[in-house]
């Protein structure tokens, strides 16, 4: 099978402002469903360039003082459009999180945004459910970005939120739509409290890996990885959600 | 030899282009947003094909290594279907999207008034949005349809030279150079222009503000032309600056005019080995 070209052609990103930013393979703790959105906003100006964080700056503030519907298009819509030029393709996650955060967009707003949204517009739209909504009412735009097959926003789904509030079928079929799509199962919050002693999850991993045996191809490592977590005697993981109640 | 495609139709293509495309030397590419062949009868089926361009085509482009762009617009065929009209209410809310980086394919196809007005409304939006636009000449009656397009443009609050008229040939591209714009050459199997036409014109009318692509779509197309001409430019003598300034910073300076372009692939938009579209375990 043919492997994508992106891994080695592009290693790196680059910001704005032409700082090298890091590899963007973010892990779990810190892509900005992760971080309360004051320490990411702390975080993110630390890495802007003057004119990125200006810009940033500038965009909260409005979205502070001008939240909900407002003429054709409201403003902090504008900002989270334009996000990824202003700061550059590296920071754009965060500062769109930073901006439907200080807009309090809620559920009706996100999906306004999420559905009229690119690519990573709705992928920060997930990555801000969990600082925004409280219950399970923007559990169908998890849903939607389930359905997908653009890894980006499959990963992203699978976020805090979902930890939350996906029922157990769902989020079974979603781990497993990560073991057939390379999503590595890291990006899965909470995985291990809701995998422990998950007979069906088990299962259905000990199927899947049966039928890639029984195809002569390779079983991946991250199978065998959630299969030992769904083992019922398995120690519980320390708090693995640090914003707000388990379901 | 590194390609910028600045029109290729790359929902029409399969990975395997893809793949060969990168081969070739093909990093980035703009996708005009046009018509499908099959007529749309709502403006809800435009925006299904603009989301597509700005979200799952980006993503199938980075998985092999190529920089995904689009332009927006209603395309000149379907302006003259009153149910498509109702989209230009929608372009706005998508003009001011990240990699969208003209309006575009606008112009002329049959010159009727509803053209007419489409063209000029959309060459404001260009205007008003800082965006470039993209202006297709009409495969019919070619001559007097970029008169007629230049005649808009000059009327119109967008500079010419922030316009790209495409689809140019031996009659029309001395007008087009004349009128300041960039110039655009559609670069297919056979019809619009072919690579040894091109290479002569290039000789003629010289590399500056040209642009040379394949526009492969549906139809019968080739989205390796811009190599093939990019070869044979090298064969006929020209330099490999030469070729680099037609194959890339032509392109990188007429879209980069929105400050939107991103040449890099985004490293964040790929999981780092197997993918959906690979289709890893399916």
């Amino acid at each position: 099978m043919t492997q994508p070209h992106a891994a080695h052609v592009t290693p790196d990103t680059q910001d704005a402002d032409g700082t090298t930013a890091g590899p963007a393979g973010q892990d779990q703790g810190t892509t900005p469903a992760h971080v309360p959105p004051a320490a990411l906003r702390a975080a993110l100006a630390a890495r802007l360039g003057g004119a990125a964080r200006a810009w940033l700056d500038q965009a909260l503030d409005e979205a502070a003082a001008h939240p909900g519907t407002h003429g054709p298009i409201s403003v902090w819509e504008l900002r989270l459009a334009e996000a990824g030029r202003r700061c550059g393709p590296a920071h754009a996650d965060a500062a769109r999180v930073l901006v439907l955060h200080a807009a309090r967009a809620d559920t009706d707003a996100l999906t306004r945004v999420y559905s009229q949204g690119t690519a990573d517009e709705r992928r920060a739209v997930l990555h801000a459910l969990p600082h925004l909504v409280p219950g399970p009412d923007a559990l169908p735009l998890v849903e939607d970005a389930l359905r997908t097959n653009d890894t980006r926003l499959v990963a992203a789904a699978l976020g805090p939120y979902a930890a939350r509030h996906l029922d157990p079928h769902q989020w079974r079929h979603a781990v497993l739509k990560c073991l057939f799509t390379g999503v590595p199962v890291d990006s899965v919050a909470d995985l291990a409290r809701r995998a422990r002693g998950d007979d069906e999850l088990a299962r259905m991993l000990a199927d899947y890996a049966a039928e890639r045996t029984a195809a002569d191809r390779t079983v991946p490592e991250d199978l065998h990885r959630v299969l030992a977590l769904t083992e019922p005697g398995r120690p519980a993981p320390g708090t693995a959600d640090p914003h707000g109640k388990e379901s | 030899m590194r390609i910028f495609d600045p029109h290729i139709h790359m929902t029409s293509r399969t990975t395997d282009d893809y793949e060969a495309m990168h081969a070739a030397g093909v990093r980035a590419v703009v996708e005009p947003s046009f018509w499908l062949g099959q007529p749309r009868t709502s403006a809800a089926s435009f925006l299904d094909y603009f989301d597509a361009l700005l979200g799952w085509e980006p993503f199938r482009a980075a998985q092999y290594g190529i920089a995904h762009h689009c332009t927006i617009a209603l395309n000149p065929k379907e302006a003259n279907d009153p149910r498509c009209l109702p989209v230009l209410d929608e372009l706005p809310r998508y003009l001011v999207k990240d990699r969208v980086v003209a309006v575009g394919e606008i112009g002329y196809d049959a010159m009727t008034p509803a053209e007419d007005t489409a063209l000029a409304t959309q060459l404001q939006l260009a205007a008003d949005h800082g965006l470039p636009a993209l202006v297709h000449t009409p495969h019919r009656d070619k001559l007097a349809g970029l008169r007629r397009t230049l005649d808009v443009v000059r009327e119109s609050a967008l500079p010419t030279d922030r316009v790209l008229v495409d689809h140019l040939n031996e009659t029309t591209v001395k007008e087009a150079k004349d009128s300041g714009a960039w110039l655009g050459f559609s670069v297919y199997p056979d019809t619009k222009m072919d690579e040894v036409r091109m290479v002569a014109l290039l000789r003629e009318y010289g590399p500056d503000r040209v642009l040379v692509n394949s526009a492969a779509d549906w139809g019968r197309s080739d989205p390796l032309k811009t190599r093939k001409v990019g070869d044979l430019m090298l064969a006929e003598g020209f330099t490999e600056d030469d070729v680099d300034r037609v194959l890339w910073r032509n392109p990188v300076a007429f879209y980069g005019l929105s400050g939107r372009l991103e040449l890099d692939v985004a490293s964040g938009e790929a999981t780092h080995e197997g993918n959906s579209i690979l289709r890893g375990g399916e």
